[in-house]
């Protein structure tokens, strides 16, 4: 018989040592779901600039939509920036969706979530671990994409300064903290669908509802926000200020927007993550 | 000019009248409609009083002038008889009706204000025709409107007659304002926005000579000569002429209604005359004295005396000096029509009277509507200044001057999504005596020659009217045509400039004829050498009296157009004058003319400094922190109190809890819909014990197991384990090992991996694992190191036993263990659990299946519907040693009777004879039978529990 804790726990056992993060992000990695998404950032961009590089003919400008596709050859930042604006809206949402709300509902279809929560860990630290796991995947694949174009778009298009479209130059420096600043604004925005999906997921047992159900979600706003009449309560939505990081490109930075995306950001994912806690301390296991 | 979707109504009809007008219209509405009027407009949270709206006609003017005007006052409910309120007339842009400023004009009645909006004679449902703001008959109208307030009970009134009212109005509306507080003194207070000074100067504009104020964007005003805004003018005009609805037709039959189905109307040509038809055709709504001199205009191109007195009759700079109201100028940036020269001069001359003006440039104008954050501002800012200056209420708006933060590259990526944070300096400066500080920037270039062609064409390409900021944004698609421009150009800036007002330069020019009409403007260079022309503005320069003699030009002072922009640093401020533009009528004369800088030139840029304010709104995003740092303060509070009443249930434990590692008391479990999955259930487990859980599916007996795991919640009693409360996630279920329905083991590890990475997440030390033993119990050999997905269903149920028994837990539980396994298999497993419990360690096992829990377990526990049936040892349960079933060759009797004599109970049955042996073993009582002469025909055991058990399934 083992020896025992006065909490009646086996001598041994620590509740704040269950689930350590290194463990959850092996748990993470190990799949390859995980490593597909990490190899689809570094594949990304160099598919960008194979494109790019092919259609580089003159007809190119004038089918462009955005002014910074313009530039986009101009430098290897340039070159991140307009990647950056290429995923904001689509593909880095579906990863956080995907990071975020696969990672409760996928231990619950599998059947494992049970063993986890009898081990015992608790609730609360299982659902803190695998939110702050899913946070660092999907940091860690933001800065894989930016990283990867930085470098691979820098050795494509030279590492020079930032270009804007009416040929304004940041120096390559301050270029490179302004990018650092994007990147924390975009990893902090985007909580706003992983937070979401973060919920959908201790509600459901099916990994799709939770990420589908929160890419839904956003493109429906981001749907609405096109739709002129609903005025100023368009500046609610948890899409607003989703591109509001471009404002880090003017001289001076404008930071109203900055700032309030960041706080509208963070206020929509404190609410989906209470959501997600409350729901899941309740919650009966039966899956 | 502020037209709007009603602006025509479309009739059939055909030809290229039809066309025109279609295309007149859709340009207009592209163009146009977007130019917001900011007076405080549909803001739900604001509209706070109830508005109640009073439509009528009221006439106005005198004999042929005489026209009905159609009005709605908004009235607020605060407003009555004995406590009146003061009251605002909104003037409507050019092109629209009171239907324009419907919007702005209930909000503003919410805001506790009698409200009157009224369509200008020519437009809307309003008769007569459009005089531009004439004293005569616009001006007098808006008089008339200030009589019919004063005679309403629930306004204000300074004197008897005399209300207490503000004006305010964007584009005409904005002029009638003016216009209105310099011929009524009973105006208290103005808030004229995008309008005009001079009409003169607005639609031939020449921005060479000196000027006379020091103010930032001071534009010299055009005296004999200026140069025809042609695009702009044939807009302004083409509003106005094409015939609205019926007007057409109204004027053509002496104002009798059509008829015909088709809404064609029925008209006899003869009746007629037909100078009024061309009257109609031509000139649409417009008086005749306005129509003539816009065609004399256009054909010509040149400002006639004739054209600048119809103008100059329409334009506030005249009257300027009668305005004693507090008057708040608001001036677009993006505005090709009426720059920010035009809101200058307006400035200079009220100021000088002494009067109270602020003037505030916003990012927006007729070439591109203004943000919704800026609009929003100005709401409030025109809803403020009357505030003050009508009501006393709020702070004092004060004389200040609010412009947009001068941004470069904003401009074009902000195209995505542009900031609008706003400057304010503490007056504008060159009122009161101070100068606006002016950067020297030292230009270079040589004497150009500047070709004009024959007929003017083909000409630069700068400005499109109502779209001005798009080419501007768009970056380097305006076209400058080679030979037809001098360009002179500063070093690169080795700090950025920024640029508030108008900038000054001074040429020098010469023409073989001495006179040359020129367009002068500001370009910003990049470093890469693509140039944008900030806000797509452009000075026209028309020129008389210059040097015909090429070696000593005249010089001649420019202003260049008014703007805000930031040069940034490595960039070229560029002055290129050219001998073309599109947008203005040029002359049709070819010529060569010799531009060049005068000696020592500079430009003269201004800058006012100001504080920059952030982001209208801003307090309420503090607010929104606020409110996050309180979910988080309270979420660390629940999560601590949480965690102390959670602290407290643990710390209850019961005393035999080491003895009893499972304990049930009272448990039900029953769901929302009312099922009830476990009723009552109440039972222990002993140390050592094998513990089967018998029971049909359905019976309870995973969730009851779910319930231990603290995967559920149960909804009444409590689950003891090892006497310490079994809730979610409490420490004393690490000592419990479990496999409940299902595996749990991700696909795409190998087994190996699935065990591991179980132990890693349990926190505890590795050697505590006991692995190598799990190892050995799932048996799988090499199998191991492959993937789980390809295993057998036996494979992954021993693998997910292996993890269950990982630490050898104190107390198993597995459900339905043997589900999958081969006969081997399932008999090497029950060896197993033998062999586990007798360390001591308890091990608690649920079936469906009675055969299976007689060779394993040595405690049952019998549930059916969610309720306990049974408990006891395997032996009371399946009846070893107890009853036997005794077939007998003859007579019953007689064996009931020897075995009863031995001290059995016999009872009889259908099958034969149940006897309860008692102390006595089975040989004995067969032996005492055959020697008895009974013929012992079968015995067996007697299972009590079987048929009812049985029969449970068989219901179930």
């Amino acid at each position: 018989m083992s020896t025992v804790q006065s909490t009646g726990a086996v001598a041994g056992y620590r509740p704040e040592r269950t689930l350590r993060l290194s463990v959850e992000l092996r748990r993470q990695f190990k799949r390859r779901r995980t490593i597909g998404v990490f190899a689809l950032m570094v594949a990304l961009p160099l598919v960008l600039i194979a494109a790019l590089q092919l259609g580089a003919s003159e007809d190119a400008q004038a089918n462009s939509r955005l002014n910074l596709v313009d530039v986009a050859t101009a430098s290897g930042l340039n070159f991140t920036l307009f990647v950056l604006f290429a995923t904001t809206s689509f593909f880095l949402v579906v990863v956080y969706a995907l990071f975020f709300g696969d990672t409760v509902a996928s231990e619950a279809q599998w059947g494992s979530l049970r063993y986890a929560l009898a081990t015992p860990v608790p609730r609360m630290r299982l659902l803190r671990q695998k939110w702050l796991a899913a946070l660092v995947t999907s940091v860690a694949a933001l800065v894989t994409v930016t990283v990867v174009a930085l470098v691979a778009g820098g050795i494509a298009f030279g590492f020079g300064d930032i270009r804007t479209p009416i040929g304004i130059s940041i120096a390559q420096g301050d270029g490179l903290l302004r990018l650092a600043g994007i990147v924390g604004y975009l990893a902090v925005h985007l909580l706003v669908v992983g937070t979401l999906a973060f919920w959908l997921s201790t509600i459901t047992d099916a990994p799709l509802a939770a990420v589908g159900g929160s890419v839904f979600t956003m493109f429906v706003f981001a749907i609405l926000d096109q739709v002129e009449q609903l005025g100023s309560i368009r500046d609610y939505f948890p899409t607003a200020e989703e591109f509001a990081w471009t404002d880090l490109l003017q001289t001076p930075v404008d930071s109203g927007d900055l700032y309030r995306g960041v706080i509208q950001s963070l206020l929509y994912a404190a609410v989906f993550t209470a959501l997600a806690f409350r729901h899941f301390a309740r919650r009966d296991v039966t899956s | 000019m502020r037209p709007t979707a009603g602006l025509v109504r479309h009739r059939p009809r055909s030809g290229a009248r039809a066309a025109l007008a279609a295309l007149t219209t859709a340009l207009l509405s592209a163009a146009l409609l977007a130019v917001p009027l900011a007076v405080p407009s549909a803001s739900p949270a604001r509209a706070a009083e109830d508005v109640t709206t009073e439509d009528a006609t009221v006439p106005s003017g005198s004999g042929e002038d005489a026209v009905e005007l159609d009005t709605t006052v908004y009235v607020p409910a605060s407003a009555t008889g004995d406590d009146p309120a003061p009251a605002v007339v909104l003037a409507h842009g050019f092109g629209g009706s009171k239907q324009s400023v419907a919007d702005d004009a209930r909000d503003l009645a919410g805001r506790g204000y009698v409200v009157l909006t009224y369509s200008a004679r020519g437009f809307g449902s309003s008769t007569g025709q459009i005089g531009l703001d004439d004293p005569r008959y616009e001006v007098a109208d808006l008089s008339t409107m200030l009589d019919l307030l004063a005679q309403r009970d629930d306004v204000q009134l300074d004197a008897p007659g005399d209300p207490r009212v503000g004006v305010a109005g964007a584009s005409y509306g904005g002029a009638l304002s003016l216009l209105g507080a310099a011929y009524d003194d009973r105006v208290d207070a103005i808030a004229p926005q995008i309008t005009w000074n001079s009409l003169t100067t607005a639609l031939f504009p020449s921005q060479a000579g000196a000027v006379d104020g020091a103010t930032p964007a001071v534009t010299p005003s055009t005296g004999d000569s200026g140069v025809f805004k042609r695009l702009w003018s044939g807009l302004f005009f083409g509003a106005g002429s094409v015939p609205t609805g019926d007007g057409l037709l109204a004027s053509l039959t002496g104002g009798a209604t059509t008829g015909g189905g088709a809404g064609v109307p029925d008209v006899d040509p003869s009746t007629l005359d037909s100078a009024a038809v061309e009257q109609a055709l031509t000139c649409g709504r417009f008086r005749a004295d306005i129509c003539a001199a816009y065609q004399v205009a256009a054909a010509s191109g040149t400002l006639t005396p004739d054209i600048a007195a119809v103008l100059d009759r329409s334009s506030p700079a005249g009257v300027l000096d009668r305005i004693t109201a507090p008057t708040l100028l608001v001036q677009g940036t993006q505005d090709s029509l009426f720059g920010l020269g035009q809101a200058d001069a307006n400035a200079r001359g009220i100021a000088a009277n002494g009067t109270p003006v602020k003037v505030v440039w916003y990012d927006g104008g007729h070439d591109a509507s203004a943000s919704e954050g800026d609009t929003a501002d100005l709401r409030d800012l025109v809803a403020g200044w009357f505030d003050f200056h009508l009501r006393g209420d709020g702070t004092d708006p004060g004389t200040g001057f609010t412009f947009p933060v001068p941004t470069g590259v904003g401009a074009a990526v902000g195209s995505v999504q542009g900031g609008s944070r706003t400057e304010t300096a503490t007056d504008y400066p060159g009122l009161a005596g101070d100068e606006v500080q002016r950067t020297d920037v030292p230009l270079s270039g040589t004497t150009f020659p500047v070709v004009t062609p024959p007929g003017g064409n083909p000409a630069a390409i700068t400005t499109v009217p109502g779209l001005g900021a798009v080419t501007a944004a768009l970056g380097g698609t305006t076209v400058e045509i080679p030979g037809q421009f001098a360009a002179f150009d500063s070093e690169p800036l080795t700090d950025a400039v920024d640029v508030v007002g108008a900038s000054t330069v001074t040429l020098a020019v010469s023409s073989p004829t001495g006179t040359a009409t020129l367009f002068a403007k500001l370009y910003d260079v990049s470093a890469d050498g693509s140039q944008t022309l900030p806000s797509g503005l452009v000075a026209p320069l028309a020129l008389t009296g210059l040097s015909t003699d090429p070696t000593a030009p005249t010089e001649v002072e420019v202003t260049l157009p008014g703007i805000v922009h930031r040069f940034e640093t490595g960039h070229t401020m560029r002055v290129l004058v050219s001998s073309t533009d599109q947008a203005f009528a040029a002359p049709a004369e070819s010529g060569v003319y010799a531009v060049g800088l005068a000696d020592g030139a500079v430009l003269a840029a201004p800058d006012v400094d100001g504080t920059v304010t952030s982001t209208s709104g801003a307090t309420r995003w503090w607010v929104l922190l606020g409110v996050l740092a309180a979910l988080g303060v309270a979420g660390v509070v629940v999560a601590k109190l949480w965690g102390a009443r959670r602290r407290r249930q643990l710390s209850v434990v019961e005393p035999d809890g080491e003895d009893v590692p499972l304990r049930f008391t009272g448990v039900t479990k029953s769901y929302k819909d009312g099922f009830t999955a476990v009723r009552d259930l109440s039972f222990e487990v002993r140390r050592g014990q094998v513990l089967g859980l018998l029971g049909p599916n359905g019976a309870g007996k995973t969730t009851s197991l779910r319930m231990l795991m603290g995967l559920i919640r149960p909804s009444e009693g409590t689950i003891s384990v090892f006497g310490h409360p079994a809730t979610a996630g409490a420490p004393v279920l690490s000592r419990l090992g479990s496999f409940v329905e299902g595996t749990g083991l991700q696909p795409h590890l190998s087994g190996r991996d699935n065990l591991e990475l179980y132990w890693a997440a349990t926190g505890r030390p590795l050697e505590d694992a006991h692995l190598d033993e799990a190892v050995e119990i799932a048996g799988l050999g090499t199998a191991l190191d492959k993937r789980v997905r390809s295993y057998s269903q036996g494979m992954r149920q021993r693998v997910a036993i292996a993890q269950a028994m990982l630490g050898l837990p104190d107390l198993l539980v597995l459900d339905e263990p043997t589900n999958g396994l081969d006969p081997p298999q399932i008999h090497a497993m029950r060896q197993v659990l033998h062999d586990y419990a007798a360390t001591g360690r308890t091990v608690i096992v649920s079936s469906h299946l009675l055969a299976e829990i007689e060779q394993t377990c040595s405690h049952v526990v019998v549930m059916a519907k969610g309720q306990k049936v049974a408990e006891g040892t395997v032996e009371e349960i399946i009846g070893t040693g107890g009853a036997v079933l005794l077939v007998v060759q003859g007579d019953p009797e007689r064996a009931a009777e020897v075995l009863t004599g031995l001290g059995a109970t016999v009872e009889r049955a259908d099958e034969g004879l149940v006897v309860e042996l008692g102390d006595l073993s089975r040989a004995e009582a067969v032996a005492a039978l055959v020697e008895a002469g009974v013929g012992v025909d079968q015995i067996s055991p007697r299972r009590r529990l079987e048929d009812a058990f049985l029969s449970l399934v068989g219901e179930s």
